[in-house]
């Protein structure tokens, strides 16, 4: 059973763009998404695709502009106060309150769920015991880590038990251990029933964490499916190739390669080409004699399997990697 | 009776957050007692001029000094809930069904106690120097500083939805605030400036605020000022809020 279905949803910001012309950014143009219930589901997308915004949108924080939706039941747009009820939003900000306690921080959030005193500590202790919070919770949060933070940002996110958790980029900024501390955590809420609905623009926790993910890009979805049908999809193996030798060894290469019956596509990645072929273990000797004529000469050969990344890269053009890189770098830093 | 709860428990939030960063209280409520320990005595032998009001320098003095410390010390209330949103903390409280209402009545309200108890601090501290007061006069002057609390803490929440950052809200602020205040009389009275000053202050509500709280200390209670600067404020306070709590909603549908 389908738990969140969306149709057609949309939504633009008045934004400025260049040397400050207003103009109408659509951040969300228009998707058509389905999860079904006791998923982790998982928006993967690089910054500014509108994955923040859609999840803004079904956790009644920002009205569409049009399309609709269904979360749990409740229409979101008519009864937002309904489908407040059922749900935990964690921002990617997180939203703990760095002057209180962890305690405080739950306490708060379950009275403002209309609990009683009782059963609002009753349910805050199941979450400090569930979530292990137990060493830091009595500490002002000001004083957690980045990993303890994002521990009591997600208890907060769940004292109302809800059907459905929003998690806006949950390991952004986490180091390794911490974040596979909490991607065990999240399949622990979903094998209590939770459905988990993330975003993220790391392709290995989409790959690792998410049953289904959906693929977002400049505001449309691109691609849609569990990792690996979309993996699937790519049908073939992949070769990457570094050459060198010889000056323009890369153009070289992908002339005399380029057209070959048992390559499939092939594009140049600054300096190492990335091949798509149907069958790795056919089409390597080939290449290599290909290539053997031409003065080119070989560095690196690697044959693998298709990542997400080349998903990504099949259905929008260019990397995911490649927008990592410039969203890691300072000037690229502000987000919608 | 659940709004009561939702309005008590972000009030509650905010008061301890605010006495946990004791920091902004005191920076609000520096000036005002700066004003009155190194300005007023400059006035004693003003007291005598023609055109300065009756009731002798402290009497005249710290009402103004009430109506600075609501504006300066409440318009700068936005700050908080700026960061509250950057934090996310704002999302956090949106998020639940919590009514919309009650949570920005729990901000204003924090401001509104705040100004009050620092408004009679400043009063104790008048009252050895000097400054006589009607009780009841006093009475209404409070009634007079929360509606100014309720106006000035609306708009400034308004404007952090609107704005979002610290430094366009902090050069916006100031340039309302400064010649509001100037232009109220507070520091001299408003008597002793040219025609063309007085009739620009008279459509600003401060100076009646300033002019009723005068009255109201010297226990004249037959004053018109009173009654016009509270119409005046109460209408703007009502507009205020409605603009607040029109922007909380409008964040999140």
């Amino acid at each position: 059973m389908d738990i969140i279905s969306i149709k057609g949803l949309r939504k633009s910001f008045k934004g400025r763009r260049g040397k400050g012309r207003p103009a109408l950014v659509e951040a969300v143009r228009g998707i058509d998404l389905s999860v079904a219930q006791g998923e982790i589901f998982g928006f993967l997308g690089p910054n500014g695709a509108g994955k923040s915004t859609t999840l803004r949108m079904l956790s009644t924080l920002l009205a569409p502009d049009g399309g609709s939706a269904t979360i749990a039941e409740c229409d979101l747009t008519a009864e937002p106060r309904k489908v407040r009820k059922v749900i935990g939003y964690v921002s990617q900000a997180g939203g703990t309150d760095p002057d209180s306690t962890g305690s405080e921080n739950l306490l708060l959030q379950a009275g403002l769920y209309g609990m009683h005193k009782d059963a609002a500590r009753r349910r805050t202790e199941e979450l400090i015991e569930a979530l292990s919070l137990t060493d830091f919770v009595d500490r002002f949060a000001k004083t957690y880590s980045g990993g303890q933070k994002r521990k009591l940002d997600i208890a907060v996110g769940m004292v109302n038990n809800p059907k459905i958790l929003f998690l806006d980029e949950p390991t952004t900024g986490l180091d390794p251990v911490s974040r596979s501390q909490l991607w065990a955590q999240i399949r622990v809420l979903r094998d209590m029933g939770t459905t988990v609905f993330l975003t993220t623009h790391y392709m290995e926790e989409a790959d690792a964490l998410c049953d289904r993910i959906a693929i977002m890009d400049k505001g449309l979805i691109v691609a849609q499916g569990s990792p690996s049908e979309l993996k699937a999809a790519v049908q073939g193996d992949i070769v990457s190739l570094t050459v060198n030798h010889v000056p323009n060894a890369p153009a070289i290469a992908l002339q005399v390669l380029k057209g070959h019956e048992l390559i499939r596509e092939i594009s140049d990645e600054g300096g190492s080409l990335r091949l798509v072929v149907t069958h790795g273990g056919e089409a390597l000797p080939v290449i290599l004699r290909l290539l053997e004529g031409t003065g080119v000469g070989i560095a690196n050969v690697a044959l693998s399997r298709p990542s997400l990344d080349d998903v990504f890269l099949r259905a929008t053009g260019h990397s995911l990697k490649e927008d990592a890189i410039v969203a890691a770098s300072p000037n690229a830093a502000h987000k919608e | 009776m659940k709004f009561f709860k939702d309005l008590g428990y972000v009030f509650v939030r905010n008061v301890k957050g605010t006495l946990r960063n004791p920091v902004w209280l005191f920076v609000g409520f520096f000036q005002p007692i700066l004003y009155l320990l190194l300005f007023a005595p400059l006035l004693k032998n003003l007291a005598g001029v023609p055109g300065f009001p009756q009731g002798g320098a402290y009497t005249v003095f710290t009402p103004g000094l009430l109506v600075m410390l609501a504006l300066f010390g409440t318009v700068y209330a936005g700050f908080t809930l700026i960061d509250h949103i950057r934090q996310g903390f704002l999302e956090r409280l949106l998020v639940t069904p919590a009514n919309r209402l009650a949570i920005l009545l729990g901000y204003i309200l924090r401001d509104i106690v705040t100004l009050v108890i620092q408004s009679a601090i400043v009063v104790c501290i008048a009252l050895p120097l000097g400054l006589k007061v009607s009780a009841t006069g006093l009475l209404i002057t409070f009634g007079f500083m929360i509606l100014t609390a309720l106006l000035t803490a609306s708009f400034s929440y308004g404007m952090a939805m609107v704005l979002k950052r610290e430094d366009s809200m902090a050069s916006v602020l100031n340039m309302i605030a400064t010649p509001l205040m100037l232009l109220s009389g507070i520091t001299l009275p408003l008597t002793l400036a040219p025609k063309i000053i007085q009739s620009i202050a008279s459509v600003n509500p401060f100076a009646y605020e300033v002019t009723a709280t005068r009255s109201l200390f010297l226990g004249n209670f037959t004053d018109p000022s009173i009654l016009v600067g509270f119409l005046f404020l109460g209408a703007l306070a009502v507009l205020a809020f409605w603009w607040a709590i029109r922007s909380f909603r409008r964040a999140a549908a």
